[in-house]
């Protein structure tokens, strides 16, 4: 993007350590996010991808480390530019986490009724708009409550939520799992618009290989309790651990890491 | 100043179209303000091509009010176009535009507040009307399961009951034991104010003893247990509802209320009489405190004059635990698995829960009294 210095970083992790009891999940982490790109972070399952992006976040303690975003460590902020740095993100949780006593609209409203000082009718509006681009009936599924919802419609509400401010940095935690194909498609769609639109930076935990392909600059790839490496698609087909070997080289992936199912999605 | 002039829009009529020049940040920060400004200004009557040479930044929410415009001029029959500014503007708007066609937002809740009173009242007649069938229901269905268990004995969740025991009968010892213990010293000093009068003031002891075995030492602790251990099961199980672990339970087979709603049953039934019984304990032990101390009647005194009161008192209060037991347990886990799926819920279910069980346990006290006038004990 021209607007956008390629290098710029936004989210720094630097030697981060969590853990629960006396079980190290992440052992001296290390992660940066650029501005304006899609960092795509993959890993088995309890390999620590959503407590690397909660403990980002704020909301695991760390043992040890230092997390910086857009150049301030986040320890030393106070609690007012802790708020305004939370307005500036945006989060999809992965279960969702809608409010279960508010339809998914007024859900949808809730960061504009705290941080925007709108009207009931525009908040209401835009709400709405949010809605449909996820692919959400305004009309029909707004009004409904979230245990009402499907696992996918779930999902969807939650990511209309999380953008609804058009945050700087958007982190999603599995965001197309539960999604059908066409629905997942679309979504990777919209990212990319946003990314474009809005200038927008993604930190994506998924498993979605589709996704990875199609709209990640970048992959990191979390194991033995750290980041083990990051780079692009090609980058990590070269890589010799075995956990990446079997993941970029496994029957799953051949069909969309090969050579030229590469070349066929550009 | 610095606000009006953050974001602005004009309209500059020319002979055969009309201009409508956004300028500034058109974002959400602004959202409000331009809201307005957009609502004021005089829609022209001509073509009308929207310019956005002059926007400095812009974010889905002042998009949306530029493609909102635009709708609504279209609406009108005019034709509307968008020019200039940079390329991501217009992906912006295109995509707002094709999302802009499904978005009706639901319209808001609660609009009439007479209709929806009556609504309310309404809702609140069937609940009580469903409430109560839908609590006759699960009664015949915990009778049932009973019935099954005492059958199959092996049945029973011989753990879970002993945990249950654990949590709502040893862990309540120190707050039913305080409780019972001061209002036993209350009883004795008020009995003891109003008897001295009469120089009867040995006579505290027999009314104290026979109003705390009675009554207060089971209806105490029946109370206590309604919001302490009643209000726990229908959390518990509510939020098992939300998490739809009970759905889980169905689907794997197993009977929730034999899984979650006997040993609750069973465990209460257990604890609360033995809780009763220490209360009583207790409640003796205070207002024989303060015969002692204010009255000077000597604990010895105090004894003898005790094992004179007749000892069906002491049963009549007893029999009463179990009934409050089974009414609390059953009401919490009932109202438990009425919750509908929000943490809100969740919490409606719980005072319901409490309030019922605790009117419910002083009506049934009341007819017990009755019920032991009539039978003269
Ligand atoms: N609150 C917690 N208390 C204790 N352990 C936790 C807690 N949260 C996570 N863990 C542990 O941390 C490890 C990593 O969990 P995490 O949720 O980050 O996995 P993940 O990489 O997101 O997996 P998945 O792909 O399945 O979502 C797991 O072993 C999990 O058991
Ligand atoms: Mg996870």
């Amino acid at each position: 993007m021209s607007w956008a210095s390629e290098r710029d970083v936004v989210v720094r992790v630097r030697g981060l350590s969590v853990g629960f009891g006396r079980r190290l999940v992440l052992e001296n982490a290390n992660l940066d996010l650029y501005r304006n790109e899609i960092l795509g972070v993959v890993g088995g399952s309890g390999s620590g991808k959503s407590v690397l992006l909660r403990a980002i976040l704020g909301l695991v303690p760390r043992r040890a480390g230092r997390i910086e975003v857009f150049g301030r460590d986040v320890a030393a902020l106070d609690l007012e530019e802790r708020r305004l740095l939370e307005r500036r993100f945006g989060v999809l949780f992965q279960g969702g986490a809608l409010f279960s006593s508010l339809t998914v609209a007024e859900n949808v409203a809730v960061p504009l009724r705290e941080h925007v000082g709108l009207t009931a009718a525009l908040a209401a509006e835009i709400a709405a708009v949010k809605l449909a681009l996820v692919g959400l009936d305004p009309a029909a599924d707004g009004r409904k409550y979230p245990s009402e919802l499907s696992g996918g419609m779930k999902k969807r509400a939650a990511l209309a939520r999380a953008i609804v401010l058009d945050p700087e940095i958007l982190f999603l935690d599995e965001p197309t799992g539960g999604l059908d194909p066409i629905g997942a498609a679309a979504f990777d769609r919209l990212i990319q618009h946003l990314t474009q639109t809005l200038g927008l930076t993604l930190f994506m935990v998924t498993h979605d290989l589709d996704s990875l392909v199609t709209i990640c600059d970048r992959i990191a790839v979390l194991a033995d309790r750290h980041v083990l490496t990051t780079g692009s698609v090609e980058e990590l087909l070269a890589e010799t651990h075995p956990w990446v070997r079997e993941y970029f080289h496994g029957p799953r992936a051949a069909r969309f890491f090969s050579p030229d199912a590469l070349n066929r999605s550009g | 100043m610095l606000e009006a002039m953050a974001a602005s829009v004009i309209i500059r009529a020319e002979e055969d179209r009309a201009l409508l020049c956004p300028s500034g940040r058109w974002d959400i920060a602004n959202a409000a303000a331009l809201d307005q400004r957009l609502r004021d200004l005089a829609l022209p009557d001509r073509p009308v091509r929207i310019e956005l040479d002059g926007v400095e930044a812009m974010d889905t929410a002042g998009a949306w009010l530029l493609v909102r415009t635009r709708r609504r001029l279209s609406a009108r029959g005019l034709a509307v176009d968008f020019a200039g500014g940079k390329p991501g503007y217009h992906i912006l708007l295109d995509q707002l535009e094709a999302a802009g066609a499904a978005a009706e937002p639901p319209p808001p809740r609660g609009a009439a507040p007479l209709a929806d009173w009556f609504i309310r009242i309404g809702a609140a007649t069937a609940s009580f009307g469903t409430g109560v069938l839908g609590f006759l229901y699960f009664l015949g269905q915990v009778i049932v399961t009973l019935g099954k268990t005492a059958l199959r004995p092996r049945r029973l969740r011989v753990t879970a009951v002993f945990a249950h025991i654990e949590a709502t009968g040893v862990s309540a010892l120190p707050i039913i034991g305080l409780v019972s213990f001061l209002i036993g010293i209350v009883l004795a000093y008020q009995a003891e104010v109003q008897l001295r009068r009469y120089g009867a003031t040995t006579a505290v002891i027999d009314l104290t003893a026979i109003a705390i075995m009675r009554e207060f030492g089971v209806l105490l602790t029946a109370i206590m247990m309604a919001g302490r251990s009643g209000s726990a099961f229908t959390a518990q199980i509510g939020t098992m509802i939300v998490g739809e672990e009970v759905d889980a339970l169905r689907a794997l087979g197993l009977d929730p209320i034999e899984v979650l709603v006997l040993p609750r049953l069973i465990a209460l039934v257990i604890s609360l009489p033995l809780l009763s019984f220490f209360a009583d304990i207790l409640g003796l032990f205070g207002s024989g405190l303060l015969s002692w101390i204010a009255i000077g009647i000597n604990p010895t005194l105090f004894t003898e004059r005790l094992a004179n009161i007749s000892i069906t008192h002491f049963w009549v209060g007893m029999v009463k635990a179990p009934v409050f037991a089974v009414i609390i347990a059953l009401i919490g886990c009932y109202e438990g698995l009425r919750v509908s799926g929000s943490a809100e819920s969740v919490g409606r279910q719980t005072t319901r829960s409490v309030v019922e069980s605790v009117f419910l346990v002083i009506v049934l006290d009341a007819l017990f009294s009755v019920f032991f006038d009539v039978m003269g004990i």
